[in-house]
């Protein structure tokens, strides 16, 4: 049985509601039932304020000027900094690096670290519930480099063959890079496993924790990740900031990103010398409103304890899955064991997309199609599906809203 | 078929007809009811060469030229989207290139489709209504060129 008012009281969704000024405006005349949280989640006023505050208050170009503003604004980037550090616990604030977010990031190890380390007959190991970010980069490398991209299969469930990645792996595995929560199937990967397994090979290991981040509790130094990349917009913070965790020998030995401010020791000429860590991947002036609002966004999370949240989303997925495969023709695609947040669905001959609008038309946010995950689609036969994804402010209520919305789209399209 | 009306008369008839409706829900129920009864594309026009780009769900969009009119058939995996491909088929089947080169086809956004669509189906709408104007275009061109030769 579903033990979620106990638990919601004990979270007050109905308050942290009430945080978030955008669920309550109405949609095609009906309240907002945002199920699209995978995407990106919605910003409590807490991060609202702080974008405000910025503005109004400390607006300065970080780290050079001597002047007041200057400083508090550096202060409050450095401090997001920390709060990161703190977050995923890595073990320094060096090893934190602000990017634009998650697609960055792994874009910035596979430019940097990936063309210093990545060479012919060389292989990388990603897998097929990878969203593009992680699939396209490695491509652009492999062919640079004449590299081989190999893939860990899936099964019926939506889980990664591990013994299929056992088979994978090899002393030609120079890097696997790994989606921590599969985006369109909500899986969770036993990333800790696959990481000292490619360490024993050998390997360094990027997870791509985009989806994670905000669900689990995260520990880079537990998991022993070589990188781990997250977005801030998926987190309740703004979108455009995001963040590298790497450990710091291999940022130290990889070469620069982008060159330009920031970045620079001493310009001359003949020669730069570039800056330390974390400044030395960070050229030209950073998303600094965002990063600052970023941290408040952490500290909403903090303030309220993830397991808590954990909690909350687990009964609220349970419930969604329990009702959903009542609904006539409705088959859910990613059965995994281990599973958070999301349930992506087909319905026998209904595309996807005519249940995106339909649901629309009654408030309800859903995404629709492949999101950003092709390979996967294909490897289940399907175009796309049907995705609910949910988040900390989601209610029962709104599930019944989703389980009605479809009843009645089911019958408009059959 | 209203093959004798204009463009914009038959644009005019499908804003009347919207107009009885009073709720969204009554309108997609009459456009999913005109995608029901659109005619299947048969299979063999179902090939990558028909597909119309720019749509989250798969189109086919076919024509054939005769006594100087187009004709259209087209189908989508779509039910929504099949019902706004009827109505445009509707409206430009049965003209000549330049009628439907010229036709501004507004009826889209007097209905409110265009601003009740999320942008990315609403492009894949302008997508239909773009092929179809090539396809117009094609057709004017040969016809100038066979003129000339």
């Amino acid at each position: 049985m579903i033990e979620t008012a106990t638990i919601s009281k004990s979270l007050d969704v109905y308050a942290i509601r009430e945080q978030f000024p955008v669920l309550g405006r109405m949609v095609k005349g009906k309240p907002l039932v945002y199920l699209d949280n995978a995407a990106t989640s919605q910003k409590p006023q807490v991060v609202l304020d702080a974008l405000i505050n910025y503005y109004t208050q400390h607006n300065a170009n970080i780290h050079r000027g001597i002047h007041t503003l200057a400083e508090e604004a550096t202060a409050a980037f450095e401090d997001t900094r920390n709060t990161v550090r703190e977050f995923v616990n890595a073990s320094s604030r060096e090893e934190i690096i602000f990017t634009r977010g998650a697609t960055e990031g792994i874009n910035l190890v596979a430019y940097t670290w990936g063309r210093q380390n990545i060479k012919a007959g060389d292989e990388i190991i990603i897998s097929t519930m990878e969203h593009h970010s992680n699939i396209v980069p490695w491509q652009i490398l492999c062919e640079e480099k004449g590299a081989v991209l190999k893939i860990i299969p899936v099964n019926e469930d939506g889980e990664l063959l591990m013994v299929a990645y056992e088979n994978l792996i090899s002393e030609a595995t120079k890097l696997v890079s790994i989606v921590h929560v599969s985006n369109a199937l909500g899986t969770v990967n036993p990333v800790k496993k696959i990481i000292d397994i490619a360490h024993q090979a050998g390997a360094v290991v990027l997870v791509d924790g985009a989806q994670s981040t905000v669900h689990l509790d995260i520990d880079v130094q537990d998991l022993d990740c070589d990188f781990f990349v997250l977005s801030a917009h998926k987190l309740y913070g703004p979108t455009g900031t995001g963040v590298l965790y790497g450990k710091k020998h291999l940022l130290e030995s990889m070469p620069v990103f982008m060159g330009g401010g920031e970045m620079i020791k001493e310009v001359t000429f003949e020669k730069t010398t570039f800056n330390d860590l974390p400044y030395k991947y960070e050229a030209g002036t950073p998303n600094i409103a965002d990063t600052i609002a970023f941290k408040a966004a952490i500290d909403f999370i903090n303030s309220l304890s993830k397991d808590a949240i954990r909690k909350h989303e687990e009964n609220l997925l349970a419930y969604a899955t329990e009702q959903l495969e009542q609904l006539p023709g409705v088959k859910i695609i990613g059965k995994a064991k281990e599973k958070v947040s999301v349930v992506s669905f087909v319905i026998d001959n209904i595309h996807p997309q005519d249940i995106g609008i339909l649901l629309d038309n009654r408030g309800i946010a859903v995404r629709t199609g492949h999101h950003c995950t092709q390979p996967l689609m294909t490897r289940f036969g399907i175009p796309g599906t049907t995705r609910a994804s949910f988040a900390v402010y989601n209610t029962l209520e709104e599930v019944d809203a989703l389980i009605l919305g479809l009843e009645k789209t089911i019958k408009t399209l059959s | 078929m209203s093959v004798h009306n204009t463009i914009s008369a038959t644009e005019d008839e499908i804003v009347e007809e919207f107009g009885l409706f009073d709720s969204w829900d009554d309108k997609y129920e009459y456009i999913i009811d005109l995608g029901k009864k659109l005619p299947h594309l048969e299979e063999q026009h179902k090939k990558d060469e028909n597909r119309v780009r720019g749509c989250q769900s798969t189109v086919w969009l076919v024509s054939e030229y005769h006594d100087e009119k187009i004709l259209f058939k087209a189908d989508s995996d779509s039910v929504i989207v099949k019902g706004l491909i009827s109505m445009l088929i509707r409206v430009l089947s049965g003209h000549s290139p330049d009628e439907i080169l010229e036709a501004r086809l507004d009826f889209i956004h007097r209905i409110g489709m265009d601003t009740h669509l999320a942008q990315t189906r609403s492009n894949g709408l302008l997508s239909m209504v773009k092929q179809m104007k090539n396809f117009a275009l094609a057709y004017k061109l040969k016809n100038a060129a066979t003129a000339e030769s």
